[in-house]
């Protein structure tokens, strides 16, 4: 008998690194360097004036890379919550675990200041809570995955009561701040603000990659992943936790982004050749959606520069409405 | 325990009582299950079969007493230690969405996989194997959702078999199948078992499948063992009332020669 190939090599992985990649220079080059060969292979030969300079590698360049790497982070921590969930709804853009990230950024501010390190410890601990408390008012006998959607979305609901509470009650100054940040937007990104977060967020990919297989393997239900050898609890706690940090700390740094985490793995997995999900294609699309989503913010109204969270809300409000209409058949 | 004397353990309960929560299923139990036979477990609903299974196999810990794999509290041993020597089959399981039957197949080598070392010739190996004695290679480039309800349940079985372990415990593997497909299932393990010398440990709700089929027969109620032994050597018309609370007729299975339970009831006897 001839062995049976497991893999089947395919076109489609090429496809959405390549598009990201023409989109990625795009959004670099766009109204600077003319894009046609010409532009281009004067881009690369000659040397830039000092202005196009700033503007390409001090403004847009760390722009794009946090798009991608948010993009990135906030696809795989749907894949991951979906995973977990067993249901296409529950992301953590829909449990609230991003709104919970960004009701400890503004505890954060209001109680402990602005610095980074605030900011980013407030997000991770207000996601990590928010996940608790929506874990614990969903369990009964076991966790099923859509009374924790309903239990997230409500929790979600009530903090988002709370954050607004939270902006009347501050400082001027804080809440302003707060309500540039509650948008979710990508805008006054420098390297000095992002190489931190960026790090971080590369180790926690990293960290998600070495749990993939066993993720995997617990979609099949809690016996037969412990049949295969899975340490079940505490596969799925440091699933959890790689999950909430994927999706708190791009908060810290952005404010809340709605809509990726939900639809990346779901379009991902639609696209792949045999509607599997990866990580990877969660990733790559998340990236390639948010990098999208902000290229329509920053040149879709002319001079008007939306947030990026304003774009992607309503693009995803879009998707949910399909997706419950889907699920509800 | 004529059984027992002749040949050696493969896994033991010694003295357990399970529990779910408040619930307790069983008190004080022990049991053997020899080495390269066909072990099954017959009982009525409710009186623990699962749940003993579910120990045996670690995914219960009892509230007391041991479960020993080759000598060892199985509760010490690592999740992938033991799953290279005990392979599953729950009632339970779910095939993700979309997922071919190669795929789900190779799934049984992650116990023998380590971190980052790349499919090896012993996993294409054992996958071709457990395709092929559950003849299911035709269809192993389908999605698992497509299939029948009998192919997909030999699926479920090929991955258990990739994970080539000694012991192989099933828990009411024929349940939702029709005669056909129950009878061609319970050959596959009886094949095994022969061919392999893979240690089987059935949970059956059929007495006549676990008569035909098994080498050593458990019965329970409510939480004890009842009787053990060769089915020829143990089911009587008493035992059956004991056991199920039914009246029976036991005569001689024509094709295979080991009882045959025919049931009476209040308006055939």
């Amino acid at each position: 008998m001839t062995s049976l190939a497991l893999k089947k090599p395919n076109a489609w992985r090429w496809t959405l690194p390549i598009s990201m990649l023409l989109l990625a220079t795009v959004s670099l080059l766009i109204e600077q360097v003319s894009l046609d060969l010409q532009g281009l292979s004067q881009f690369f030969t000659q040397s830039l004036t000092h202005y196009q300079s700033v503007i390409i590698w001090q403004w847009r360049a760390p722009r794009i890379i946090a798009a991608l790497v948010i993009g990135a982070a906030l696809g795989l921590s749907g894949a991951i919550f979906q995973s977990l969930v067993k249901n296409p709804l529950g992301s953590p853009d829909v449990t609230g675990f991003n709104v919970g990230a960004y009701t400890g950024v503004l505890l954060a501010m209001a109680l402990l200041g602005t610095s980074f390190v605030w900011t980013v410890s407030g997000a991770i601990l207000g996601g990590l809570c928010s996940a608790i408390l929506v874990y614990l008012f969903a369990y009964r006998n076991g966790l099923s995955g859509f009374r924790l959607i309903i239990v997230g979305i409500a929790i979600s609901a009530m903090l988002g009561a709370f954050n607004l509470w939270l902006t009347l009650t501050v400082s001027l100054d804080t809440a302003m701040t707060a309500a540039l940040w509650s948008a979710g937007s990508l805008n006054g990104i420098t390297w000095q603000k992002l190489l931190p977060c960026l790090i971080l967020l590369l180790l926690l990919i990293g960290a998600a990659t070495l749990c993939q297989k066993r993720m995997r393997l617990l979609e099949m239900g809690d016996d037969s992943a412990a049949g295969l050898g899975i340490s079940v609890n505490s596969t799925r706690l440091q699933l959890m936790l790689v999950g909430v940090c994927l999706t708190a700390i791009p908060t810290a740094i952005t404010g809340p982004i709605a809509f990726i985490s939900l639809s990346a793995p779901q379009i991902a997995k639609r696209l792949h050749p045999h509607h599997e999900s990866t990580l990877t294609g969660a990733a790559m699309m998340g990236a390639a959606l948010l990098l999208g989503a902000d290229f329509i913010a920053q040149y879709a109204l002319g001079q008007i520069t939306l947030p990026v969270g304003l774009v992607t809300i309503s693009l995803g409000g879009l998707y949910l409405v399909y997706l419950i209409r889907r699920e509800a058949k | 325990m004529s059984i027992l004397s002749s040949g050696a353990i493969a896994l033991a309960a010694q003295s357990v009582t399970l529990a779910y929560e408040e619930k307790c299923i069983a008190e004080d139990l022990s049991v053997a299950i020899p080495e390269g036979k066909f072990s099954v477990i017959v009982g009525p609903n409710a009186c623990g079969k699962s749940t003993l299974l579910r120990a045996l196999s670690r995914l219960l810990v009892p509230q007391s007493g041991q479960v020993l794999l080759n000598g060892r509290d199985i509760q010490q041993q690592a999740t992938k230690t033991v799953a290279t020597q005990l392979g599953l089959l729950p009632q339970t399981a779910t095939a993700p969405d979309g997922i071919r039957v190669i795929d789900l197949v190779a799934r049984g080598r992650y116990p023998h996989q380590k971190w980052f070392q790349p499919w090896s010739d012993a996993d294409q190996t054992a996958l071709d194997e457990a395709l092929r004695a559950t003849d299911t290679q035709n269809f192993a480039d389908q999605p698992v959702d497509q299939l029948s309800g009998g192919q997909r349940q030999r699926v479920w079985v090929a991955m258990a078999l990739a994970q080539q372990t000694p012991l192989l415990l099933l828990d009411e593997p024929t349940t939702y199948l029709d005669i056909a497909h129950q009878i061609e299932l319970l050959d596959l393990f009886q094949r095994l078992n022969h061919d392999n010398g893979q240690t089987m440990v059935a949970v059956l709700h059929d007495l006549n499948h676990a008569c035909r089929y098994a080498d050593y027969l458990i019965a329970m109620k409510d939480g004890q063992i009842v009787a053990t032994g060769h089915p020829s050597e143990i089911i009587t018309a008493d035992l059956v009332r004991q056991v199920f609370g039914l009246e029976a007729l036991i005569i001689d299975d024509p094709v295979s020669h080991t009882p045959m339970i025919v049931p009476k009831g209040r308006y055939h006897y």
